[in-house]
């Protein structure tokens, strides 16, 4: 599995915050922490992005990978689920799929996205769909791994803007501290779909994170707010 | 009470595999005809409160404690039989001499209609230690399954070792469950707003049972004081729910997700 030096500016595309697939009505979690007080300022956000990356952001990027490297979807989408026992982030993953699977067919149209649309009408998890979308693309595993790892922490971050008024400086610059990190953790997801791709998506990592879980579900049950996960 | 395994001369550490299989006696009960303890993971057929079943209590160290050692618990539950297996205290899981990383994994397997409870005492990751702990489950057509898993970091006072504790449960020719868990030093956010903030016990019971197939629990949090602990029932994608408990102290884990196992226990007792 290598990454193809061509076609990198569709990965600027896919990855682009402002790519239309839904993302942004999203904090992945940050909204429901800035209410419970663990998330008040850039240093929390940096802890609050780190844990998110290694656990939820590490899952996400293995099965994007996964899927960019051509293990079967719908065994990932399973995989997903077993991956995540909060039925709001199931429901959460499988509406941004659903989302980002139209907006992929419109920008790379490809068997691989109608064939998995018309085998799961009701949306597969997000990662899944962005990595086909990836492949689609003319991208590799490793930039979906990217892809999927960089929005894990690029959502709660921006949404922390929102949230807690946070200098957008601040906001960005924890980004740019976590991209080592976000190097380590797409390599890691290369090696896990590799694994995968030999033995069965059981050896995806399964990274968890009780707290986002546990909030995921006290926020969906909020009558207001701000984002929608 | 807690079990502190003593340090052991074999500068390599211990390998051992304890096995337990559960069949109907053909009277109504359970027989246990293979019942072998090996190394620290000794093994007695306690009393059992529940009619039908078998008990076993693991006695002594339930984990690999020391660095170094890699430790192997095998239980098979054969169609039709009920096995409830707990441990005696709580498993301290220690520093080797060499820094090793200390390997403990369990394999259950449960028979069509059997029923596994594996209700172990908690383990506690005491400061300098580092153990990777697997459990993998595979449940057969209509098998039942209750399932507790406690980590607690650090003893009384005492900074965590590192833990990383994975979970797969497999029924029904799909992966039901697959979670892992990783804290303490080098474990990245672990400590942070998105892993454990500052909770330093965390819980799960998993409850595997064909009834939730048609009619599983709504999601729900469970009554706490966040200064306390905070707990989560879920209805898995599957016939399972799943209970998971984030606490100050073992025993604030222990009583939520008591609470939790309360809520989705059948109604008609």
């Amino acid at each position: 599995m290598t990454t193809t030096t061509t076609g990198r500016a569709a990965l600027l595309v896919l990855a682009d915050g402002r790519f239309p697939a839904g993302g942004h009505a999203h904090s992945g979690g940050a909204e429901a922490a800035v209410a419970a007080g663990r998330v008040h300022d850039a240093v929390s956000l940096e802890a609050f992005c780190r844990g998110r990356l290694g656990t939820a952001g590490l899952v996400a990027a293995a099965l994007a990978a996964a899927a960019a490297a051509g293990v079967d979807p719908l065994l990932l989408d399973e995989a997903a689920d077993a991956r995540t026992p909060s039925p709001a982030l199931r429901a959460t993953g499988r509406k941004l799929g659903r989302q980002l699977m139209r907006a992929a067919r419109a920008c790379w149209p490809s068997p691989a996205l109608d064939a998995l649309a018309a085998a799961r009408p009701r949306g597969v998890h997000q990662p899944v769909v962005l990595g086909l979308a990836a492949a689609a693309a003319g991208l590799g595993p490793l930039d979906a791994a990217y892809a999927a790892a960089y929005e894990a922490v690029s959502g709660p971050a921006t949404a922390a803007v929102r949230l807690l008024s946070l200098d957008p400086f601040d906001a960005t610059a924890v980004l740019a501290r976590l991209a080592p990190e976000l190097d380590h953790v797409a390599q890691r997801a290369v090696l896990a779909a590799e694994s995968a791709l030999d033995s069965d998506v059981d050896a995806l990592p399964a990274a968890s994170a009780p707290l986002l879980e546990i909030a995921a579900e006290q926020h969906a049950a909020w009558p207001v707010r701000l984002f929608a996960s | 009470m807690t079990t502190v395994a003593l340090p052991c001369a074999a500068p390599s550490g211990v390998r051992a595999t304890a096995r337990i299989v559960a069949t109907p006696d053909g009277r109504g009960g359970t027989a246990l005809p293979v019942l072998d303890g090996a190394g620290p993971l000794a093994l007695r057929r306690t009393r059992s409160a529940r009619p039908g079943a078998a008990q076993v209590t693991v006695v002594g160290a339930m984990s690999a404690p020391l660095g170094g050692d890699h430790l192997s618990l095998r239980a098979r539950v054969l169609p039709g039989a009920r096995l409830t297996v707990g441990s005696a205290a709580a498993t301290v899981s220690l520093p080797g001499r060499n820094g090793a990383r200390a390997g403990y994994d369990v394999r259950l397997t449960v028979g069509a209609g059997a029923e596994l409870r594996w209700l172990p005492e908690p383990l506690i990751a005491a400061a300098g230690s580092d153990l990777a702990m697997t459990t993998r489950v595979e449940l057969a057509e209509g098998a039942r399954l209750v399932l507790r898993e406690e980590l607690v970091l650090g003893r009384a006072g005492e900074q965590p070792g590192r833990l990383a504790s994975r979970l797969t449960v497999r029924g029904g020719g799909r992966t039901l469950l697959d979670q892992e868990i990783a804290v303490g030093p080098g474990a990245p956010g672990w400590s942070g707003p998105a892993v454990l903030d500052r909770y330093r016990a965390m819980g799960q019971l998993l409850v595997v049972e064909p009834r939730f197939e048609e009619h599983a629990p709504p999601a729900a949090a469970l009554p706490s004081d966040p200064a306390e602990g905070e707990a989560l029932l879920t209805p898995l994608a599957g016939p399972a729910v799943l209970v998971t408990a984030l606490a100050r102290d073992a025993l604030t884990a222990r009583r939520l997700l008591d609470a939790g196992h309360a809520a989705v226990a059948p109604s008609a007792g």
